[in-house]
């Protein structure tokens, strides 16, 4: 019976270790133990606010990275799942705040954000390049001025504040170690299950049809479900985003989901680079550290050049981000090692060409 | 396994492949196809010949829906697919070559023929990640070794030669079960050895696969084709045999250019 199981068992390639990869595995191991040594407010300004921004530029790494559609509104959706956090939830202000319990309240808001990211991905479908960046640039900045002039709903320019992480499990979310490793869970749960999926079969559609959606049609795919599919996706990882933004902040007004906030995704997810869902979190962490000290660095006039600076030297240098620079220096060092004959570099080198073609 | 019931296939099976009743695409005041009238019968190797610009290609993607008809019915196993779109004619045993390979680029060729072997089994929206024992994977890696691309599989399609890229383009045209295959100009851009493996694989299609062959190098065309018809400036010109079509003057005169052995 037992050596049935054992048969039915789907064979792994290698242990369950290694397909995790040795990296991933110590990132993990990194972050756990980082508010043992960081300050707090290394913790939440800099380590859960980065995990936050690295999950919305995650969910513009779906479309873009894999799908091939650049999308702009992916702060919009993380707008919708916060406000809905604050209206349905507990606010301050004395407008609306219906206090739900969390634990309907947040897949509720989650799955709100993912239906209207379906619904622009259905607008933007027909579109294409730098048409797509236009439709959806246009449905963000709308939505900005809808909120900002809307009282009924959104309550306009002021929008809501006193919206807190909740308490459950006898522990306060809102404290700082706590909120570090609430963000900390959905970042790492995001980030596996991009990973995983990539290698699906609907991950494998997704990046055909960016390669080239008439042969996908011609194998029998209906391409526009696939795309819809994808925005919906991404606006489950930019909704949960959204709800933990919302909670970091303590408010949300239209500031939050503004033109420049839209921007701000895109260029993280640029500098990180799109070819690998941890591109996305290496760029949240450097534009969040140079957002945050660029002002001692060169006053609080200049930063955003600062910013702009960077940007355009991390660019120049490579297009493919952080993680182009990364696999670059990878293609140098290893070719010296390669006609070692050192059987354990030469395991290691079988272990990293192996990961790379599960990347 | 297509879409298609095993009632509707034998119910298919006593109709013709492909029927074209009529055939007509307009670009504005361009006809590229006028009234295009075929009966393809299930199993039947065809070639169509023709000048550039003659609407051999514009036919292909009329049949599979890549342009709506302007006019004109299309049959396939006796239903009418005029008015489905490309995935549902995929679907129903209908596959296609392109002339310029149209291909996957940052794929393997691996994860390419198995999202081919995928687009007509269902589960297209799959999550889970195929294992080694997934059918559509074992299909596959068999069709892979059909195709002579064995030691290519796990690279990436844009690192592959031209000729493997054509191979390659013959690949995801065999997926699944089909039934009628529309080659586009197989052999372009193929080496003479190439060519030889090329006429290889065609011959060696199950007997139930017909196929409409765009060809203009003659030795290829009317060794693989039991039937050829010639289309000029977007009407059928002429359907004879192979021999025929070979000692037709007309034929000879306009397109041959000279006497061909």
């Amino acid at each position: 019976m037992s050596e049935l199981l054992t048969a039915a068992r789907p064979r792994l390639d290698g242990t369950f270790l290694e397909r995790i990869g040795l990296g991933n595995i110590a990132l993990v191991i990194f972050l756990v133990i980082y508010p043992a040594v960081a300050s707090e407010f290394f913790i939440v300004q800099i380590g859960a606010y980065s995990l936050i921004w690295g999950m919305l530029a995650l969910s513009l790494m779906i479309l873009a990275g894999y799908g091939g559609m650049v999308s702009m509104a992916q702060i919009s959706i993380a707008g919708v799942a916060g406000y809905t956090v604050a209206i349905f939830g507990m606010n301050h202000t004395g407008v609306h705040g219906f206090g739900w319990p969390f634990w309907i309240l947040v897949p509720f808001a989650v799955l709100l954000a993912a239906l209207v990211a379906g619904l622009i991905g259905l607008i933007s479908n027909r579109t294409e390049g730098i048409y797509t960046i236009m439709i959806t640039l246009a449905v963000a900045t709308g939505f900005f001025y809808f909120t900002q002039q809307n009282y009924a709903l959104f309550n306009g320019h002021s929008g809501f504040a006193g919206i807190e992480a909740p308490k459950f499990w006898g522990i306060n979310w809102r404290a700082p170690v706590p909120f570090y490793y609430l963000c900390l869970g959905c970042a790492v749960l995001s980030y596996a299950a991009v990973l995983y999926a990539s290698r699906s079969a609907y991950g494998l559609t997704l990046q055909a049809v960016r390669d080239n959606a008439r042969r996908m049609r011609a194998l029998g795919y209906d391409v526009t479900r696939h795309k819809v599919v994808a925005y919906f996706y991404s606006g489950l990882i930019a909704g949960l985003g959204g709800v933990l933004l919302v909670w970091f902040n303590g408010r949300i007004s239209p500031g939050t989901i503004d033109v420049s906030a839209a921007i701000n995704v895109l260029v993280i997810a640029v500098i990180g680079g799109m070819r690998h869902p941890i591109g996305p979190f290496l760029g949240a962490v450097v534009v969040v550290l140079i957002q945050t000290f660029a002002i001692d660095v060169v006053g609080a006039e200049r930063y955003n050049t600062l910013i702009g600076l960077v940007f355009l030297l991390i660019v120049f240098a490579s297009p493919d981000g952080i993680l182009g620079l990364w696999e670059k220096a990878k293609l140098r060092a290893p070719r010296e090692q390669v006609f070692q004959l050192d059987p354990l570099r030469a395991g290691v080198m079988s272990i990293t060409n192996r990961r790379k073609r599960n990347i | 396994m297509s879409e298609t019931s095993v009632a509707d296939r034998l119910y298919g099976a006593g109709a013709p492949a492909l029927e074209l009743d009529g055939v007509t695409r307009h670009f504005g005041a361009l006809a590229a196809l006028s009234g295009v009238t075929m009966r393809i019968s299930a199993g039947e190797r065809r070639a169509i010949l023709g000048s550039n610009g003659a609407g051999k290609t514009t036919l292909f993607n009329a049949v599979t829906g890549e342009f709506p008809l302007t006019a004109g019915r299309i049959r396939f196993f006796g239903e009418d697919i005029s008015e489905l779109p490309t995935q549902e004619r995929i679907r129903r045993g209908l596959r296609r070559t392109y002339q310029i390979s149209q291909l996957f680029g940052r794929l393997t060729v691996l994860d390419s023929v198995f999202l081919a072997c995928r687009g007509v089994s269902g589960r297209r929206f799959s999550l889970r990640r195929p294992d080694a024992r997934d059918v559509s994977m074992m299909q596959a890696r068999s069709i892979i070794t059909a195709v002579h691309l064995d030691d290519e599989s796990d690279r990436l399609v844009s690192t592959l030669s031209h000729g493997q890229q054509r191979q390659l383009e013959i690949a995801l045209a065999l997926a699944g079960a089909p039934r009628f295959i529309l080659f586009d100009e197989p052999a372009a851009g193929l080496s003479p050895s190439e060519r030889r493996d090329l006429v290889a694989i065609l011959s060696a299609l199950p007997k139930h696969i017909g196929y409409i062959i765009i060809e203009h190098d003659l030795d290829v065309a009317l060794r693989v084709a039991d039937y050829v018809s010639i289309m000029h400036n977007g009407r059928l010109f002429k359907e004879g045999t192979p021999e025929q079509i070979e000692n037709d003057p007309e034929v000879q005169d306009i397109y041959l250019g000279h006497k061909h052995h």
